[in-house]
């Protein structure tokens, strides 16, 4: 068995031209794997000091500004107050990942590489349309996170191929996530909800997590809600009932060892009914008004 | 077998030699640095008795690969009191205030509270439960590890 720790991203892809390699990020999937016997690595690509992937920043693009995530973010970076203000969402999501320890350890990359039906960040991600950023033989691509996940921890990652970044738009209005577990720390999603409202173009994005093959947009309930939410102040009232119900024909759950389908989908009935509750009362704020 | 490699563990360089490089810090701390202070309860970062900090994070043992390890500073419960029976001052209010049962989750408390003292000396109760989530106590009950908690934090603000 090899293991090599590149420091430069230039490095980790050649070291990825060998389609044995196997790529460790944060190891919180990966080791539990390797110390259980399931998985027993040849070769072992390490992320874990190659500063390009460990850094964020934020830019402002063609459609507005946003947040480039270095894969090997970690969770604990993305709770911290200056990412949590840009991405508030995000920041929720991160929150509720295992404990301290996993969140020191666990990186975005990962989450996103892995693509576990039950990934926290996924259903956040996929709401406000980000971006996997690829690099490989053939150069580099970019795939919206929706795009990138083709099923239960199966991605269009292509061998030779590296999640680089994530790349998520900023946007103004009411961001939510929301988790159902057993207890709040150290939880996998039984069902999890993203609900995020764009004042700046009057739309409403809402991704689901836990409940099918992989994160999945709510778009009928998105554009439902939309429609229905007053952003003229009028004092019109929102029918969060009905949103949920959109939300719970959107879901595509099954019945596993965490939960039954008939369960998840009524978790994110009741998740959807909430975070509108909340999107209608910060609508109905004056600072919040735009 | 595989190449040596070396580790930096409580500011001493130990070699890990003849090792399958698979094995998880907390196996290599364990059973080939003689480190036994880390406990190995789950081995997939649930129960958080490896607890160690690295390059100054909290982080489980059981979930690093030892050999990505190599440039990394590591602290263990060991490394927590220089000399024998010298305790820090979460040791010392777990000792006081009846904190420890069985003892199994003890090192892995120690080491996330100490952390969490080092970042925030005056955590409210609900930063204590929030910093030892990942810590798993099956007997000796939370509320005695959260008077400790708090018994440490009056301690060090003296």
């Amino acid at each position: 068995m090899t293991v090599v720790i590149p420091t430069s991203l230039d490095q980790a892809l050649a070291a990825l031209a060998d389609p044995d390699v196997q790529v460790l990020a944060g190891g919180t999937d990966f080791m539990v794997e390797v110390n259980a016997g399931h998985r027993r690595p040849e070769k072992v690509l390490s992320l874990r000091r190659i500063p390009e992937l460990r850094t964020w920043r934020s830019g402002q693009g063609p459609a507005g500004p946003y947040v480039r995530l270095g894969a090997t973010v970690t969770y604990t970076e993305l709770l911290a107050p200056e990412l949590a203000r840009l991405l508030p969402a995000l920041a929720q999501a991160a929150r509720t990942v295992g404990s301290p320890q996993i969140r020191n350890a666990g990186t975005i990359g990962g989450n996103v590489a892995t693509a576990s039906p039950a990934g926290d960040t996924l259903p956040v991600l996929a709401a406000l349309d980000a971006v996997v950023e690829l690099q490989g033989p053939a150069g580099e691509r970019h795939l919206p996170l929706t795009e990138f996940i083709t099923g239960p921890k199966r991605t269009a990652r292509q061998p030779g191929e590296l999640v680089v970044a994530i790349r998520v738009p900023v946007l103004t209005g009411h961001q939510e996530f929301r988790k159902v577990g057993v207890r709040n720390a150290m939880v996998i999603a039984v069902a999890s909800l993203a609900l995020i409202v764009d004042t700046a173009t009057r739309t409403v994005r809402c991704a689901l997590g836990s409940v099918g093959p992989g994160p999945i947009r709510a778009t009928e309930a998105e554009s439902w809600l939309a429609s229905s939410l007053d952003w003229s102040h009028s004092g019109t009232a929102t029918d969060v009932a009905t949103f949920g119900r959109l939300v719970g024909q959107a879901a595509r759950p099954i019945d596993d060892h965490r939960g039954t389908a008939a369960y998840r989908r009524h978790a994110v009935t009741i998740l959807a009914q909430r975070t509108a509750a909340q999107a209608v009362a910060s609508l109905a704020r004056p600072e919040s008004a735009a | 077998m595989t190449s040596p490699y070396q580790l930096t563990v409580n500011g001493a360089q130990h070699d890990v030699v003849d090792a399958w490089l698979g094995e998880s810090l907390l196996y290599v701390l364990r059973e080939r640095l003689g480190l036994p202070g880390s406990k190995a309860g789950c081995d997939q970062g649930e129960c958080g008795s490896c607890s160690v900090i690295i390059d100054g994070h909290l982080e489980c043992a059981c979930l690093v690969l030892a050999a990505t390890a190599v440039d990394a500073d590591i602290t263990t419960v060991e490394g927590l009191q220089p000399d024998r029976g010298d305790f820090n001052a979460v040791q010392e209010a777990f000792l006081a205030e009846g904190a420890v049962q069985c003892g199994f989750c003890t090192p892995g408390l120690v080491v996330a509270l100490t952390d969490l003292l080092d970042r925030n000396p005056h955590p409210s109760d609900l930063e204590v439960r929030e910093a030892i989530s990942g810590n798993l106590c099956r007997c000796t009950g939370y509320g005695r590890i959260l008077a400790a908690a708090q018994a440490a934090a009056a301690v060090d603000s003296r």
